[in-house]
């Protein structure tokens, strides 16, 4: 009696996993598919199909067969044409070859008209991804903060009693330490920051999913974002250190200067280089692993790289709770530093 | 290359997307969360300093509790001695009172008895005097001439001493 629900606990997981397994080889299937056919060049078709995959597209495979492919909206701005708006399926014909629609050329994930790249707009994969993990936050916030409203003065419950301590451990061990006394108005937008990054992480690690915060542009605007709130809050204070800084000798502040100067945008940098490359490499990590079984087309090793990705894909969850921490302890350590009053010590 | 050159549109929609989300989850979201938490806190911080409050009010309390109980000892102790005292001196003073008293009754009764046995010695005396003049006038009466007169006189007290 005692081993059974244990045996069937891990025949579940099993399940699950060989679920998730699936979901993603179905991803590569057409590529592999191509491969067998040119054995010579199966090697560069792997990693090609492990980069096509942690990238944007336009359009969203999900599976082989007809209704395996969401073909998205297309959005694009040329000075001549204007604004201009079609289905990707227009770049492909019934045997999913790339054609050219309208003049407009898709390579690359860019799309051309003639030999000229056009300003793109379309809802990519990486949009949906952005409007669907937009959406989350908003239902689940939304959701606890009318729990809050509803049981005012109550012990929280459900899905508020999941969220609440993560907020308060983004308030007072993440916020109020590095920002100090003026927190309260750099709350809101470190709380939203943490929980995209979080929710993004977390969703980019379900099959089929994009890599939204594995890519550099969203990282880019996000970096952004703390750049120009870190500098546009910066105080007197703030830039006396930077331009002039205190206690210095006058040859050595020729130096200090232009590396105090690179520091205001290596910071953002960091961010953006930072939470890209983490999320990036572990899709990089866990698609290799998979692709091991394409290469050496065993089942035995099928076996052992599955449990690899199951391994490295519980670290991947690990990696977004701390991706997200880290993104949000940095920014608010530096809008701390921006803010901080002069601490009299003269160094 | 290709993965480190920011698309675009990713980039507008990026923005678009998570200013939106910024605006509407301050407004609906971290306003009423970080409020309601923040009151918590407030009315947490508050009950935690009540019962602070209630704790030393307690104890001084207890303090001023163990004060009253003291003096209601010594108090009790006090009127508890003072009774002692009391009774011992009104049993001493009674005893007093009633040895005098006794002296008196004695002195008295030995007054009284002195007054009658010197009444009772007077009587005694004026009864012998009496005797001795009864018999002075019975010898004189009778004829003691003869010495049968005087024998039988004698005979006659002998009688009466006798029959005494």
């Amino acid at each position: 009696m005692k081993i059974l629900p244990k045996t069937s606990f891990s025949t579940s997981k099993l399940a699950l996993f060989a679920l998730i397994g699936g979901l993603f080889f179905s991803g590569f299937s057409p590529a592999f598919g191509h491969e067998a056919e040119e054995e010579t060049h199966a090697k560069p078709s792997v990693s090609e199909v492990i980069i096509e995959h942690v990238m944007d597209n336009h359009v969203w495979h999900f599976f082989d067969g007809h209704y395996g492919t969401l073909y998205l909206p297309v959005i694009v701005y040329t000075p001549e044409r204007g604004l201009d708006m079609f289905s990707s399926h227009h770049f492909y014909d019934e045997h999913h070859n790339r054609v050219t629609y309208n003049g407009y050329r898709l390579d690359h994930n860019q799309i051309y008209l003639g030999e000229k790249a056009v300003l793109d707009f379309s809802i990519t994969k990486n949009v949906m991804m952005l409007f669907i993990n937009a959406a989350i936050l908003l239902i689940v916030m939304i959701s606890v903060a009318k729990a809050y409203r509803r049981n005012s003065g109550k012990a929280p419950r459900g899905l508020q009693s999941f969220i609440e301590p993560i907020v308060l451990f983004v308030k007072d061990e993440i916020v109020k330490p590095n920002i100090g006394p003026k927190y309260q108005r750099y709350l809101p937008y470190l709380l939203t920051l943490f929980f995209f990054v979080l929710f993004g992480n977390l969703l980019g690690l379900l099959p089929g999913s994009g890599n939204l915060t594995g890519n550099i542009a969203v990282t880019m605007t996000l970096a952004v974002f703390t750049f120009i709130i870190t500098n546009v809050s910066g105080n007197g204070n703030y830039w006396k250190h930077i331009l002039w800084t205190p206690g210095v000798p006058l040859p050595l502040r020729i130096i200090i200067l232009p590396v105090e100067v690179i520091g205001i945008f290596t910071k953002p940098f960091s961010l953006m280089i930072r939470l890209f490359a983490a999320i990036t490499a572990g899709h990089i990590v866990l698609l290799s692993l998979l692709s091991l079984t394409f290469i050496f087309e065993s089942w035995i090793v099928g076996i052992g790289s599955s449990i690899f990705v199951l391994f490295i894909s519980l670290i991947e969850l690990l990696v977004a709770g701390i991706q997200a921490y880290v993104f949000t302890l940095f920014t608010s350590l530096y809008i701390g530093m921006a803010v901080e009053e002069h601490h009299g010590d003269g160094h | 290359m290709e993965l480190l050159t920011p698309g675009s549109g990713l980039i507008f929609w990026q923005v678009v997307v998570f200013l939106a989300l910024f605006f509407l989850l301050s407004k609906l979201a971290w306003k009423p969360i970080i409020s309601s938490l923040n009151e918590r806190e407030a009315s947490i911080q508050s009950a935690l300093d009540s019962a602070e409050k209630a704790k030393t009010e307690m104890a001084s309390l207890k303090a001023d509790n163990e004060k009253l109980f003291k003096e209601a000892r010594e108090e009790r102790d006090k009127i508890l001695r003072e009774a002692r005292d009391a009774a011992n001196r009104m049993h001493d003073e009674a005893q007093v009172a009633a040895k005098k008293n006794a002296d008196k009754i004695i002195e008295d009764a030995k007054a009284v008895i002195n007054t009658e046995k010197q009444a009772a010695l007077r009587d005694v005396r004026s009864l012998v005097a009496k005797f001795s003049l009864e018999v002075a006038e019975k010898v004189i009466r009778k004829n003691l001439t003869s010495d049968a007169a005087q024998q039988d006189l004698a005979q006659g007290f002998v009688k009466d001493i006798k029959l005494n």
